[in-house]
């Protein structure tokens, strides 16, 4: 029987063009800050998960180069990858060997340096992310270019406009400028959402998230083991995943994530919360995949927070600022805070662990009455998915 | 600005990254390192002197027949001759039934248009090209194809609207390919 984990520390680097550190420096703040959080040494780490996608940075092995540099080496490691779900990814193997008993304390650890590549190369690289040979090499696909093929089927169907889109930039930037660790700390008008250049049409440039470098780490721990590091453990509850196909013509739809769908299912499944399309009912705060706003469209859906084609209308409402009924993307999201890519998930699963404990910025903390936060993370244009469930009560009890 | 005097997107990117290799290399004469300050945040910055072009070679072995007949101007796929399933893009397995016995089948030319975007943006190997728009078509056989749409302003394209597959040359690298052309208003 899988044994309960909790998440005892957390680190989070700064986001944003980190030009003034390297590989190593960059994942040590996130590290230390977790060690420091969880009050343990490298020595108690027994397996530590990697997250990056690289390609765009010089180090071709992430892992080792950071575990020597942070002092973990000679502890077990390997570098995952799902794409803009790595992060997930990373977060679900160390609580699986944490789980089935293999080691009692593990850590997880985002890292992605995009900054070291111009822009046109970074872009090339994103694009590849799909099926090279039949989407990119003949039609040049772009990540942004993706998800405008989803954008475009959504507002035909369900008559959502480019405004509408807009509002999930500008909320999100409104929480990001509450974040002094998100790339953007500036808040945006609709009307300069609006006046903003196409990157892929109908997406503009602030309905897209930006090349970010950043890092960040969560430790987890058995339960037996956390109840004697910490008095305030944060449950991983459950942990849905999936994904879809490689090319995105092999889909049947394109108003909604199905990878997404059936992570969620998953999830909600585990936790054993399952009616209806008012899911945000069961959680204080969301962290959603808004890599561009028409993902977090989606999000609200595939999370069934609403029903299919009414999640912009939860924009329109203001229904996920703090107050309405579930706050999403406190942090600044992918769109503000920032989407280094292989950092993204373990950076939503440590902002939702301080959101638990109540320990952010005051004009960005939700109310904590449920004790219950959801991660939703996508890779790729819905390639991966993960939804985890976090809980300030241990399952089954 | 006239098309004439229209600059790509390489053009321009290729002339920023010169003047920045321009001044790295004059950095690296007067210090004897490749360093610079960082334009924005002054962090000092050491600029690669080690670097690689990335090119594939991919096997199309199995699926040779359907270059064979593109240059026929044929557009074909492949069919399991064991659980009948239609495969687009054309594979040499299938994992259905787990049998690898394929025949080749053409496909209709006409379909209708589900969703479609302009690349403004370019990756840098198709920064070369004006802004090009790509759709996916759905085929009567209930299969998709991802294409390139012949237009020049997407918002003249819907949602719905019929879509013709022709078999096209693409330009300058010239090797043959598929698009899409609107067949109606
Ligand atoms: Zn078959």
């Amino acid at each position: 029987m899988a044994r309960d984990v909790a998440i005892v520390g957390v680190g989070h680097s700064r986001y944003g063009v980190r030009s003034d550190v390297n590989i190593g420096e960059l994942a040590w703040e996130s590290i230390s800050m977790a060690l420091d959080d969880a009050g343990l040494e490298q020595r108690d780490i027994e397996y530590f998960v990697v997250s990056s996608v690289g390609g765009w940075s010089s180090e071709y092995l992430p892992a080792v180069v950071i575990g020597e540099y942070s002092g973990l080496t000679p502890k077990g490691t390997a570098r995952v990858e799902a794409a803009c779900a790595s992060g997930s990814a990373a977060v679900k193997l160390a609580y699986d060997m944490v789980a089935s008993g293999s080691v009692d304390i593990a850590m997880a650890i985002g890292l992605e340096k995009m900054n070291e590549s111009p822009t046109p190369t970074v872009v090339e690289f994103i694009g590849r992310a799909g099926n090279y040979f039949w989407e990119f090499h003949n039609f040049g696909l772009t990540f942004p270019g993706y998800y405008a093929l989803y954008a475009t089927a959504y507002m035909d169907r369900y008559g959502a406009t480019e405004e509408d889109l807009c509002l999930a930039a500008v909320k999100n930037h409104y929480y990001g400028a509450r974040n002094p660790k998100a790339h953007f700390q500036k808040e945006v008008t609709l009307e300069k959402c609006m006046s903003s250049r196409y990157i892929a049409w109908p997406l503009k440039l602030y309905d897209c998230s930006p090349i970010t470098d950043g890092s960040s780490a969560v430790i987890l721990a058995s339960g037996e083991v956390a109840r004697e590091l910490t008095d305030t453990p944060v449950w991983i509850e459950a942990i849905g995943h999936a994904s879809d196909t490689a090319n995105l013509s092999k889909r049947d739809d394109f108003t909604y994530l199905r990878a997404a769908r059936l992570a969620a299912e998953q999830a909600y499944m585990q936790a054993g919360i399952l009616d209806g399309y008012e899911m945000y009912k069961y959680f204080d705060v969301a962290e959603v995949h808004d890599c561009f706003t028409i993902a977090e469209v989606m999000a609200y859906e595939d999370l069934r927070f609403a029903k299919p084609g009414e999640g912009h209308k939860m924009l329109r409402d203001g229904e996920t600022y703090i107050g309405g009924k579930i706050p999403v993307n406190l942090s600044g999201g992918l769109k503000a805070k920032g989407h280094p890519i292989g950092a993204t998930g373990v950076g939503m699963v440590a902002e939702l662990t301080n959101q638990l404990l109540q320990r952010v910025e005051k004009d960005r903390q939700a109310p904590i009455e449920k004790g219950r936060a959801i991660a939703h993370n996508v890779g790729g244009t819905g390639h991966y998915a993960y939804v985890t469930i976090l809980s300030l009560d241990r399952p089954g009890r | 600005m006239s098309r004439e005097e229209k600059v790509s997107q390489r053009e321009l990117f290729d002339k920023q990254m010169k003047e920045f290799e321009e001044f790295v290399e004059s950095m690296k004469d007067s210090l004897g390192l490749p360093t610079f300050p960082d334009m924005k945040s002054g962090a000092l910055q050491w600029y690669d002197q080690r670097w690689i072009t990335t090119r594939f070679v991919i096997s199309v072995e199995g699926i040779k027949e359907f270059f064979d007949k593109l240059i026929d101007g044929k557009f074909v796929t492949t069919k399991c001759r064991s659980c009948g399933e239609l495969y687009f893009p054309p594979q040499k397995d299938c994992p259905k039934c787990r049998k690898s016995d394929m025949e080749w089948v053409e496909l209709s030319r006409e379909g209708e248009l589900l969703t479609y975007t302009q690349i403004n943006v370019k990756p840098y190997s198709f920064s070369h090209y004006d802004d090009y728009i790509v759709g996916i078509v759905r085929l009567p056989e209930g299969i998709n194809v991802t294409a390139w749409i012949r237009a020049d302003d997407p918002s003249k394209l819907r949602i719905g609207m019929k879509m013709r597959l022709e078999i096209v040359r693409r330009k300058p690298e010239n090797y043959i390919t598929y698009e899409w052309v609107p067949a109606e208003e």
